[in-house]
């Protein structure tokens, strides 16, 4: 039960968190996991409303047959499962490549740190 | 009167649906022996893994809207109906890719936790318990609205008496839920109910295949001809006017933005020990998700092909019932009385969620630390939200009564509209917007929610029309059914005007703490031990 989730603002005063924010390895992690989110969420809502868009306004152009019944509307509808299913893993592959490991590095570090905070005190 | 077409058996129905309460009450009972603490009771003592829980995301996201609505609006609206299920899948990734990791990490059983992190704690926490509750509100009406017409089909019931009894008998099993299981009960539920619900769904939709040769061209052209209407093409149910495509535009906007603004949704990412479990239950969801939304595009044409929209629509429930009628036709009673079931229970469930989630709001961000600004006898909180569990049961009977007939995929896209502008703007700039101040937050966040409300008191959904709540009246002066394409660029407006018009600073300190701690899980890594 001690270590469920912290009652928040109560956190040991040895960890200046601000320095930590600033230290090269926290930019590093806060610059990946941004420079990734930011344009694969404004790239994915950008071909969401493309499609929104075209389902509203170019009905004929939706209903131009493919093959057999099948039109370009239901393939663009299944399109955006596919790129939904796409983005998942290769969002999860990045997160746990890239951002997971400088995360648990940071972690282990901060953790030493309270640990030598509470034993000095 | 025509049993055999339209109800199945309904002792067998209610038979199917009695043995799936009694395994899942032995379940919930079981699951509850050690709920001891705030921990246990509202977030499973960090427990469940990151499969576990991600299929009880979906058991909580796949309601009675998702099968009952999209397969029916499918089935009759053609296209219109598949663009419902876009909609709620993409915004998934909203959830995954800027929420649910950050959220986790910062947070500890709700959503104001995070809000209130390094804000001022007791007017954001009111203004988000606020939003969490009224967003809570609409999906429970949804689905209590559901269940009684569900029940019409189901067991014949056609009088408002009957079917309000058995919304009644609904609410009262969901408070025994919530009551004695917790988060852990609760989502033990979710997790057999998803299981049951995707299964029953792919035996439907291999068999529908298997009539049409297992070529999706065969059965669209089958639907296609078995329909007035082109139901091949977008624009059946929103293409007839330029003010029903812009209605079109406000719902795609709401659904999309709305998922990752849900509060029983978010609550869920705390039921795990780390945010690399949280980022793998969404990953589980959205591939539930996914897959079941492809086999309602499949249901949807094949009750439109095998049915027929004229006959779903003259049937008790209406659209809602394609699914039910589908089953029938396929199967016999034995499969209705299966799906039927399964509906039930879907029901029962997201209404459990949802519970849970008030519950835990009301209790945690109003209870203890409004009022009693965090001086709590231990279990005193928990005994609040055991209370509240009850009065929110209460309300639900009485709203889903008055409520009964409505169009649920319509009443839940609603509550995705006030989640999106009350609850998104203030997730996304808490989060990523260092600047953002208390005053930001709480405009955005009465501002978002005021305004998505009020524009839907004035909307065709309240008044004015046909099928509005008070068809006799009419002030409905704002043209739109779902306020989204309004309601959402002013929560964030607003959010933004309030921030920058504010001229002290949030402490920094704090701001650099919950920065850290977002992105590194600091704090919020280990789980409870017991």
């Amino acid at each position: 039960m001690s270590n469920d989730a912290y009652p928040a603002k109560s956190s040991p005063p040895v960890i200046d968190y601000a320095e930590v924010e600033d230290s090269p390895r926290f930019r590093e992690l806060k610059r990946e996991h941004r420079s990734f989110v930011f344009p694969v969420a404004i790239a994915f809502l950008v071909w969401y409303f493309a499609y929104v868009l075209l389902a509203a306004y170019a009905h004929d152009f939706m209903s131009t047959p493919v093959f057999g019944n099948v039109n370009v509307g239901i393939l663009l509808g299944l399109g955006q499962f596919v790129s939904t299913f796409a983005i998942t893993t290769w969002y999860v592959h990045r997160a746990n490549a890239r951002f997971d490991p400088i995360a648990a590095e940071i972690r282990a570090d901060l953790e030493g740190r309270e640990h030598a905070g509470e034993a000095r005190s | 009167m025509t049993p055999e077409t339209s109800t199945g058996d309904p002792i067998l129905n209610i038979s199917i649906f009695g043995a799936f309460v009694a395994v899942t009450l032995i379940i919930v009972f079981r699951a509850s022996r050690n709920n001891k603490t705030a921990a246990d009771y509202y977030a499973a003592g960090r427990s469940f893994t990151g499969p576990q829980n991600g299929t009880a995301i979906a058991g909580d996201y796949l309601s009675a809207a998702s099968f009952l609505g999209i397969v029916g609006a499918i089935a009759v609206n053609g296209y219109d109906g598949f663009l419902y299920s876009i909609g709620f899948l993409v915004a998934w990734l909203v959830a995954l890719l800027l929420v649910a990791e950050l959220m986790r990490n910062t947070g500890k059983f709700t959503m104001a936790d995070v809000l209130s992190f390094r804000l001022k704690q007791r007017p954001v926490r009111l203004a988000a318990a606020t939003t969490t509750l009224a967003v809570c509100f609409f999906y429970l009406l949804a689905q209590m609205a559901g269940a009684g017409g569900l029940v019409s089909l189901l067991l014949g019931i056609d009088d408002r008496v009957g079917q309000s009894v058995v919304i009644a008998v609904v609410g009262v099993l969901m408070i025994i839920y919530v009551l004695v299981g917790g988060m852990k009960g609760t989502t033990w539920v979710q997790i057999i109910k998803a299981f049951l619900l995707i299964v029953g769904a792919a035996v439907m939709t291999v068999w529908v295949l298997a009539l049409h040769g297992f070529n999706l061209s065969t059965l669209l052209g089958a639907a296609d001809a078995a329909s007035a209407a082109s139901v091949l093409e977008p624009g059946n149910q929103y293409g007839l006017t330029a003010l029903t495509r812009l209605d079109f535009l406000s719902l795609a906007l709401a659904l999309v933005l709305g998922t990752a603004g849900l509060p029983h949704v978010l609550m869920r990412f705390y039921t795990v020990p780390t945010a690399r479990e949280a980022r793998r239950s969404v990953v589980w969801a959205i591939w539930l998700i996914g897959v079941f939304y492809l086999f309602t595009l499949v249901l949807g044409y094949g009750a439109g092909a095998l049915i027929g929209s004229d006959r779903i629509l003259a049937a008790p429930g209406g659209v809602n019932s394609a699914a039910p009628l589908l089953a029938l036709e396929l199967g016999g009673p034995i499969l209705l009385g299966i799906i039927a079931a399964v509906a039930f229970a879907t029901i029962l469930a997201v209404v459990a969620g949802l519970t849970i989630t008030a519950a835990a709001s009301f209790a945690h961000d109003v209870y203890a630390s409004v009022i009693k600004k965090g001086a709590v006898p231990p279990n005193g909180e928990v005994r609040v939200a055991r209370i509240t569990v009850v009065v929110i049961g209460v309300v639900s009977i009485i709203a889903g009564i008055g409520a009964n007939g409505q169009n649920i995929a319509f009443l839940v896209a609603l509550a995705f509209a006030v989640a999106a502008s009350a609850n998104l703007p203030t997730i996304l700039y808490s989060l990523f917007w260092k600047r953002f101040t208390t005053r930001g937050a709480v405009l955005s966040m009465y501002g978002g929610l005021g305004t998505a409300l009020v524009l839907i008191l004035f909307s065709p959904v309240v008044s004015g029309g046909e099928t509005s709540m008070f068809p006799n009246a009419d002030f409905s002066i704002f043209p739109l059914n779902n306020p989204g394409i309004v309601s959402i660029p002013v929560g964030f407006l607003l959010g933004w005007v309030g921030t920058v018009t504010s001229r002290t600073l949030e402490a920094p300190a704090i701001a650099a703490e919950m920065e850290v701690r977002s992105l590194t899980g600091h704090g919020a890594e280990k789980a409870v031990e017991h």
